[in-house]
């Protein structure tokens, strides 16, 4: 075995979204660890929960993760970090996560601890000042940069923290830690730097410890692993007693949603992971060498916004009839052409997914002509009024049902109804950013905020 | 050889809010090579599948550590916009199963080789 590192323990990836298993919690805390470290944010839950400021967790899953780290960081005394609370990392969700912990403490009169916390919202002052200073706000992944029309069309903004909120809060003492929005890499790198580990390895323990379990076979969500960092290695073991961490299943997991497997942007430099080795060093354990950090001058933060698009209804009709099934276009063209005729707003936008056909893959699909058997269409209506929205959706639904199509038998009706209603769904939001900022000090948009909490 | 029985992980997920990835992670590295040697496998062959122009390729690569071929492509529009129908990107791999690698083909190395690629400039 390697000189004892720094030890970290992860019970989940995205914590709130489904809740941590306890057995394999205890188990790592058994193990003996450091730090007790989540994620609690995503953007793959679409712009919406951004847009409208709002969870898609729900408060008994957050607070149950909350309440085991809690109550295992106290009991050892070691530090506990969650980033990106409550899903998005908003303002709103840091304050909701500390208020959470204010009353997991009251409720086991815990003793009294530091908790530190950040916010990482960014107003659209700030960027309207960065485009009047002539600062480039630029596009990522193919984006154009950024211009006043797109910050006056998002709702809000978070940027995307790198490792130095934490390191500020860490040094201020802090015992737990709730952050803003932020990579998920660095809430694991940031105590392994502060603590003079080299930086390619710091990072690169972030990033195969984010997800916990997802980087160990066979698959299971939401076990804990464990990862140490030593001055050469980063070492990781699945701690459910069914599961371990293999070159195979580690080496995958630096693939894991993200566009290469190669290199990793953080606010503050790129991590390269080309001349990473991987051993299995025991039956659950493997162990990394070779990623390096390249810093980057000055600090580029990446931003997220959203922005709402309008009200939003779904309808559904479901079609069995053969001949109805292979007139689809015609039977769609006919509602949409009712729409358009009897709708007098123009403002609004109609879709129509085709489950049966190419429902789930769109213009993707490869299946050029199907034979199913049955078929269901989702309409889709949005718009910014949302008696127009409901009116395009109710129309573009029940029109279906009277599409002419000269030789149908089915003369009382060509599709069937789950409901005869059109539903209202939450309201359709886009990402309207993707885009890096530079900073002249990575902290100016994070700012740390250390109160002592006593039951 | 079809690749869902070469490959043990053959997924698709979002890479970010503009982006989706492909991970085919094959069951041994003798199924890996041949993949790579394929010319069932490269991006042109990737965009002919799925009905995209190359350009909406952002990414190609084959990562010998996890014996994987990955690549990524631009999405039509941002994930989760009204007209979206996989706001998680994770049923786009479909296509990829019954893709056929073929022996021969292989041994004539016509495939994209041991390169590395970012098309990413291409792309903007």
């Amino acid at each position: 075995m390697p000189d004892r590192g720094l030890r970290f323990l992860c019970p989940n990836g995205h914590l709130g979204f489904a809740p941590l298993h306890t057995d394999s919690f205890r188990r790592g805390l058994a193990s003996g660890v450091d730090f007790i470290v989540a994620d609690s944010g995503s953007d793959d839950i679409g712009p919406g929960p951004l847009g409208s400021d709002t969870s898609v967790s729900p408060l008994t899953w957050q607070t149950h993760d909350l309440e085991q780290m809690l109550l295992a960081s106290r009991r050892l005394g070691i530090p506990m970090i969650v980033g990106s609370a409550g899903d998005t990392g908003t303002n709103s969700r840091v304050d909701l996560y500390v208020q959470i912990i204010r009353e997991l403490a009251a409720k086991h009169s815990l003793p009294p601890f530091r908790l530190g916390y950040f916010y990482s919202e960014v107003t659209h002052g700030r960027l309207f000042e960065e485009l009047a200073a002539g600062r480039r706000i630029e596009g990522l992944d193919g984006r154009p940069h950024l211009d006043a029309d797109t910050i006056r069309r998002t709702d809000r903004i978070v940027a995307m923290a790198g490792v130095h909120p934490y390191i500020r809060l860490l040094d201020a003492g802090a015992d737990v830690i709730i952050g803003g929005r932020s990579s998920d890499s660095v809430l694991f790198a940031a105590p392994a730097i502060r603590s003079g580990y080299p930086e390619g390895l710091a990072y690169y323990l972030g990033k195969v410890l984010e997800c916990a379990s997802f980087n160990a076979e066979p698959y299971g969500g939401k076990e804990s692993v464990v990862g140490e960092i030593t001055g050469d290695s980063v070492y990781v073991t699945a701690m459910h007693p069914d599961q371990r961490c293999t070159v195979a299943s580690v080496s995958a997991h630096a693939m894991y949603e993200r566009a290469n497997p190669f290199y990793e942007y953080v606010a503050g430099g790129l991590l390269d992971m080309t001349k990473c080795r991987y051993e299995q060093v025991d039956e659950r354990t493997t162990r990394v060498t070779g990623p390096t950090f390249h810093p980057a001058s000055p600090v580029r933060v990446k931003l997220e916004g959203a922005g709402k698009v309008g009200e939003r209804f779904i309808g559904m009709a479901a079609i069995r009839d053969p001949y109805v099934i292979s007139r689809l276009d015609d039977v769609i063209g006919w509602a949409q052409e009712r729409v358009r005729s009897a709708v007098s707003a123009k403002d609004y936008q109609l879709y129509y997914h085709v489950y049966g056909r190419n429902g789930v893959m769109s213009d993707m699909e490869p299946v050029r002509n199907p034979k199913p058997h049955e078929v269901l269409i989702v309409v889709e209506a949005v718009a910014g009024d949302p008696n127009v929205a409901h009116e395009v959706c109710l129309m573009g639904t029940r029109q279906l049902f009277y599409a002419r199509l000269g030789q149908s038998t089915g003369t009382a009706g060509g599709v069937a109804f789950l409901l005869d209603e059109v539903l209202r769904a939450s309201p359709a939001y886009e990402w309207t950013m993707n885009h890096t900022m530079a900073v002249d000090d990575p902290l100016e948009l994070f700012p740390t905020q250390v109160i002592t909490v006593a039951s | 050889m079809r690749l869902v029985d070469m490959a043990k992980v053959i997924r698709s997920k979002n890479a970010g809010v503009d982006k989706i990835t492909f991970d085919i992670i094959f069951r041994n590295e003798d199924y890996y090579h041949k993949a790579c040697q394929s010319s069932a496998l490269t991006a042109d062959a990737i965009a002919k599948l799925f009905n995209i122009s190359v350009e909406r390729i952002s990414d190609f690569a084959q990562f010998d550590p996890a014996n994987a071929i990955k690549f990524t492509i631009y999405r039509r529009v941002p994930s989760g916009s009204p007209g979206d129908p996989d706001i998680f990107g994770s049923q786009q791999y479909a296509p990829l199963l019954d893709v056929e690698i073929d022996d021969a083909e292989g041994q004539k190395g016509g495939g994209s080789g041991q390169e590395h690629r970012s098309r990413q400039e291409a792309a903007r």
